[in-house]
């Protein structure tokens, strides 16, 4: 088998885990953009244009409160912003990489592609190691498309009792399990879930991704420097 | 603005977060130290979607008491750590917060 082809084949393989609270996931945001009334082929647009769970959960709420573009359009924007930092952390992995290729895996660059690839840089080093990612954010792309428009078909079939929205935060909940044993991943996991639940109604515009993040980054940066002096 | 118009924006807004820092980053940007605390970008920034996530109510108050989603992601917690096990995390969380919702 061709060695670029099995490093694609990783990347699917390693991410196959994540996605299975992804088909929750995928169908909740399908029977919510019915829910609030969109047309089918504009939900669907949606995740083929977004492509981004959050991103999209976010618009709907907003867009059923009726909030303005602007503020539906800042909040997607501030809700992204933590791709931001994904983006400077794989730049340096793929930087000698063609345009064409920066720009395909910047489409691919979800959570879930992220966190797992960002593992595999990190211990592997050969110079086709971004096929992994594009193996990863290709298999995501593919379950959320077909779990979208398999709830945008149920519609309002599946009960919201099921609580499957509850399924969003195990996934990220999931993917910081190797934190929980580090004592400063710890503390700065406590600062930015504190910052976002208690700023979530007093920081504007949905800002409180971003906040919270910042605030998790500069307890990082100050306890790293701490444990270098002593 | 229209529907189409409004997720072509924030399709394009999404787009340009992932994409401005791997266009613009040069890899002799990155010292020891940036990488360091870089590292510790999912710690800050999943904790964001995490903890509104479970201690919300659908109308943004903070819910403590009489919410099966705390011990629910409790346990996941405690699975997650023992096992280190993603799949047995979140289907101990969900288990868990059905078993709540339905049974007790």
């Amino acid at each position: 088998m061709n060695s670029n082809f099995k490093i694609f084949l990783k990347g699917i393989i390693d991410v196959s885990p994540l996605m299975i609270p992804v088909v929750p996931f995928g169908l909740i945001y399908g029977i919510l953009a019915i829910d609030v009334g969109l047309s089918p082929l504009v939900a669907m647009g949606m995740s083929l244009i977004v492509f981004g769970g959050a991103s999209q959960i976010i618009l709907l709420q907003l867009f059923s409160g009726g909030a303005s573009s602007l503020i539906i359009i800042s909040s997607v924007g501030a809700i992204n912003s933590r791709h931001l930092l994904y983006g400077a952390v794989v730049s340096e992995h793929v930087s000698d990489l063609k345009l064409v290729w920066k720009i395909i895996i910047s489409y691919f660059l979800i959570d879930q592609a992220f966190a797992i690839s960002n593992k595999y840089f990190k211990k592997n080093n050969n110079k086709n190691k971004y096929l992994h990612l594009v193996g990863g954010g290709f298999t995501c792309w593919v379950v959320w498309q077909t779990t979208s428009f398999l709830g945008i078909i149920l519609g309002s079939a599946i009960p919201e009792k099921l609580g499957l929205s509850f399924a969003v935060p195990l996934t990220f909940l999931a993917i910081l399990v190797n934190d929980f044993r580090k004592i400063i991943n710890v503390i700065v996991i406590l600062v930015s879930g504190l910052v976002a639940m208690f700023g979530y109604n007093y920081i504007p515009y949905k800002a409180y991704v971003i906040v919270a993040a910042f605030a998790g980054l500069v307890t990082a940066l100050i306890l790293t420097k701490m444990i270098k002096k002593q | 603005m229209s529907d189409w118009t409004l997720i072509i924006y924030c399709g394009l807004i999404t787009f340009l977060t992932r994409f401005s820092m791997i266009a613009l980053l040069k890899k002799e940007m990155f010292n020891d130290r940036i990488r360091e605390v870089l590292s510790y970008v999912p710690s800050a920034i999943f904790p964001a979607i995490i903890f509104p996530a479970i201690f919300l109510d659908n109308t943004g108050s903070i819910q403590i008491e009489d919410n099966p989603k705390i011990l629910g992601a409790f346990i996941a917690m405690i699975v997650g750590i023992l096992t280190r096990n993603i799949i047995a995390t979140i289907f101990s969380g969900l288990a868990s917060y059905w078993f709540l919702i339905f049974v007790v």
